[in-house]
């Protein structure tokens, strides 16, 4: 059985400094991955290596096809959406531009009008908000318009930056309840990098916890939470 | 006196020091030499080498040392030309005092111009002197001004006579003057930038926040950095246009300002004793280039600027700097560079 | 009152030349945040590209429809060929290959037809527009081809996807790679775009102050001014101080004594400098903060 994607002993610096020491993981088909870990753990780099947006060494393989190296541009067009450490929000642009664009990657260009009313129904507010320049919604808003964007491509999977980063609880909740039915409804994989581990863990199958670059520990995200050390140290309970 | 010393120093710590210093004395001694061995033509040519390059020295001050960008040059070296000029012809005062005033007049046009520095962008200076080189020739012709600038004819002015009855000719004295003057620039040019004020300056180059959070006034070390700057090359200016007795709008036309931008970057962007070499390559190239076709210069200039820039991406540094450094760690012990990650 | 209508009429003319420069310069700025000191000569460079079609035979349009063409590859090529490579040197390097690539082609065009000045023909005649002593043909002619280009471009930015991923590839290369947007290409559209409006601009003014290696490096500047005044962050901007930069130019050139009639580049520096100074960010753009 070959994972959706599989990665083996993936390195990435910055400079002189080495920011990931050679993960091993894999994300199944159809699952939601979790990677946790504090700040400064590699979780961000990570997914940023995972595109192609910074040198690395190692090797990753989506479908069985090695795709280390490429230029993000190309990894993106085998249905691969980053929803990026702060929202990569097109400012000036208006909000529906902003989902039209998600679906530059796209070969089929017919169902793109579907799909734009399929992210509204999701998210009603950025219908209400279509014409609006997308600086001036909120944050909360610019979450939303990162994941309806990343949804505009049709993604077979999904690696998504801390989605409730600087959101209310109202609104991390609203966020991720429609992950879910995402992930449900289009067996859309995800790989989901979050501070916030009970929130994640909660949405996951699988979990990874990440510790300075290196993978820790792994499993079930159910064993995960009710693992002692996790508990103490990442769920505070 | 030293100046070419310290910048052999990064690559060869101990022994490159007396080598600068040789160096020095040595080029100082053919220096005093040549204006009893060159033919009059050449060392006209060699003068203007001595002109240019206190002019690229200015040009460094303000971006090697500070940063800051000025396509504008040229115009500084117009009004110190043009002071000179009419300080001689029109109220007859002796050249030599002409060389402060046109100092002073262009230390203030600097420090004006260098003041929306403060706010912009370096790109932005770097528009704002560019339309500055552009339109100083168009400056020149006003007729306002036509009283003092005599217009599109421009001024002849003489060539002065050596002064104590000393046995030279005019172009022989006009080598020494220049030469003592260049030695005295370049001299205060390398003690400012190894004094407080020069760490200043190249603390708001490399890192304008911490050096304001140092207790650095950014604001006022900028602007008089493009004062200085202006004044290296009005002083310029003025001994230019006492060695070419002549001035006219069209002689500091924007290619003046391009050619003193490449002899910076020839030279060494941030390399004191690189003015030289500018001055020498800015004079030298062109007639080697115009030999084979007329306006080719221009073509020789911008393919080598190129070049370096693809050589050096940063733009710091110069090609003589570039061939002394591999001249340097290929005789010398090669200082161990750490591998880099692969 | 007829001078003064007359004079407006002539600016505007003459603006819509310098608001095709600065368009110009303004693509290229959004772009790669820099400003492009070669503009002009790339447009001289095209005009006479376009002489030598002409001086081959062929038809005025098709020498005006081709020479778009060769300008627009020409840019793209200088792009790829010439800045991608230090895409990420600071701006001194941008500067100064800026200014290399100035002196090359200036150069380059003196080599190749020599600094002798040559007449260029107008496709509009000369002949007063409507029988109106006005405006003439030419003039009426480069308003409306400037209009032209301006509809265009709006269109095309508008409307287009390849206007929207060039909007998205400008405004955050980032983002624009995440979606799939071919960055890099992106920006050597914006420069083939903006060497083909420049070229277009060359034509036209050309038969005004006729062609030779220096004739843009006045009307570069004046561009510089336009798109400074109208913001370099707005396209549009940058249209409109085009055409303010050439009435002001205009005016200030019948009514202000001591001004000559010929370009009076005095007053473009005056305009870059009091709007640096004063409002940064131009009538209709961001205020630019400096990075530090």
């Amino acid at each position: 059985m070959t994972a959706l994607l599989e990665v083996r002993n993936l390195r990435a610096s910055y400079g002189e400094v080495r920011a990931l020491h050679g993960l091993d993981f894999a994300i199944e088909e159809g699952e939601v991955t979790t990677l946790l870990g504090a700040n400064g753990a590699g979780k961000t780099t990570t997914l940023r290596a995972l595109c192609g947006m910074i040198p690395t060494q190692g090797e990753v393989r989506f479908e069985g096809r090695p795709i280390r190296g490429w230029a993000t541009e190309d990894v993106v067009r085998l249905g691969i959406a980053h929803v990026p450490e702060g929202r990569g929000t097109f400012v000036r642009l208006t909000v529906e531009e902003n989902l039209q664009l998600g679906a530059t990657a796209r070969r089929d260009r017919g169902g793109v009008g579907d799909d734009l009313e399929q992210v509204y129904g999701y998210f009603p507010i950025l219908k209400a908000r279509r014409l609006q320049q997308a600086g001036t919604l909120s944050g909360g808003e610019q979450q939303m318009l990162a994941v309806g964007r990343a949804l505009m491509l049709r993604p077979r999977l999904m690696l998504l930056d801390e989605p409730s980063f600087g959101l209310a609880p109202l609104i991390v909740r609203e966020v991720f309840d429609i992950l879910a039915t995402i992930n449900r409804e289009h067996r859309v994989s995800m790989l989901l990098v979050e501070q916030n581990a009970s929130l994640a863990l909660g949405l996951a199958d699988a979990a990874y916890l990440l510790e300075t670059g290196r993978i820790v520990m792994s499993g079930p995200a159910r064993e995960i939470r009710e693992n002692e050390s996790v508990r103490r140290s990442y769920l505070g309970y | 006196m030293d100046a070419s010393a310290e910048t052999l120093s990064i690559a060869r710590p101990r022994p490159a020091l007396t080598t600068g210093r040789a160096i020095l004395l040595a080029g100082i001694v053919i220096a005093l030499a040549l204006p009893f061995v060159a033919k009059s033509f050449l060392l006209f040519q060699l003068t203007l080498v001595l002109v240019y390059a206190i002019a690229i020295c200015g040009l460094n001050l303000l971006t090697g040392f500070n940063g800051q960008f000025s396509l504008g040059h040229g115009a500084f070296y117009a009004i110190g030309a043009y002071t000179a000029a009419i300080m001689m012809d029109r109220w007859d005062i002796s050249y030599v005092w002409t060389l402060p005033a046109a100092g002073a007049i262009c230390f203030v046009a600097g420090f004006l111009f260098g003041l929306p520095a403060l706010r912009l962008e370096a790109i932005y200076l770097a528009l704002a002197t560019f339309a500055l080189a552009v339109a100083a020739p168009q400056i020149l012709k006003l007729s306002p001004l036509e009283h003092w600038t005599g217009g599109v004819q421009g001024i002849v002015i003489l060539k002065p006579d050596a002064p104590f009855g000393l046995p030279l000719n005019q172009d022989q004295w006009l080598f020494f003057f220049t030469l003592a003057v260049a030695l005295l620039m370049f001299w205060a040019a390398h003690n400012l930038i190894r004094s407080r004020t020069g760490r200043a300056m190249m603390a708001i180059r490399d890192n304008p926040i911490a050096a304001r959070s140092m207790g650095v006034n950014t604001a006022l070390y900028k602007t008089l950095t493009f004062g200085v700057s202006a004044l290296y090359t009005g002083i310029a200016g003025a001994l230019g246009a006492i060695v070419v007795q002549f001035v006219a709008p069209d002689s500091f036309t924007f290619s003046l300002s391009i050619a003193l931008l490449v002899g910076l970057v020839v030279g060494g962007v941030g390399w004191i004793p690189g003015a030289l070499f500018g001055g020498l390559f800015v004079l030298f190239v062109p007639n080697i280039a115009e030999h084979f076709s007329k306006g080719l210069s221009g073509a020789a200039y911008g393919v080598i600027l190129i070049l370096l820039i693809y050589l050096m991406p940063s733009g710091a540094g110069g090609f003589v700097q570039l061939v002394a450094r591999r001249f340097a760690s290929f005789t010398g012990r090669r200082s161990s560079r750490t591998g880099g990650n692969t | 009152m007829e001078l003064l209508l007359q004079q407006i009429l002539a600016g505007l003319a003459t603006g819509g030349i310098y608001a095709c420069m600065a368009l110009a310069i303004v693509m290229i700025y959004q772009a790669i945040d820099h400003l492009n000191f070669a503009q002009g000569e790339m447009a001289m460079f095209s005009t006479f590209i376009a002489w030598q079609l002409l001086q081959w035979g062929l038809p005025y349009w098709a020498a005006f429809v081709l020479t778009i063409g060769i300008s627009f590859i020409g840019g793209l090529l200088i792009e790829r060929v010439v800045f991608k490579p230090i895409h990420d040197a600071p701006v001194l390097s941008h500067v100064v290959v800026f200014i290399a690539l100035f002196a090359i082609i200036n150069s380059a065009a003196g080599f190749i037809w020599d600094f002798t000045i040559k007449p260029f023909p107008t496709p509009f005649g000369t002949s007063p527009l409507f029988g109106s002593t006005l405006i003439g043909a030419h003039q009426g002619g480069m308003i409306a081809v400037t209009l032209l280009v301006l509809v265009f471009l709006y269109i095309f930015f508008r409307y287009t996807s390849v206007g929207l991923a060039m909007r998205a590839a400008a405004g955050n290369p980032e983002s624009a790679r995440l979606v799939g947007i071919r960055v890099g290409w992106m920006i050597a559209l914006g420069w083939g775009m903006a060497a083909a409006i420049g070229a277009i601009a060359g034509m036209l003014i050309a038969p005004v102050v006729f062609l030779d290696p220096n004739m843009m490096l006045g009307i570069l500047l004046y561009g510089f001014a336009g798109a400074v005044l109208g913001g370099l962050t707005s396209p549009g901007g940058a249209v409109i101080g085009g055409f303010a930069v050439g009435i002001m130019e205009n005016l200030v050139g019948t009514y202000v004594p001591y001004v000559g009639s010929e370009l009076k580049l005095p007053i473009a520096l005056v305009i870059i400098v009091t709007v640096l100074v004063v409002k940064p960010g131009g009538l209709f753009g961001r205020v630019s903060v400096q990075r530090v």
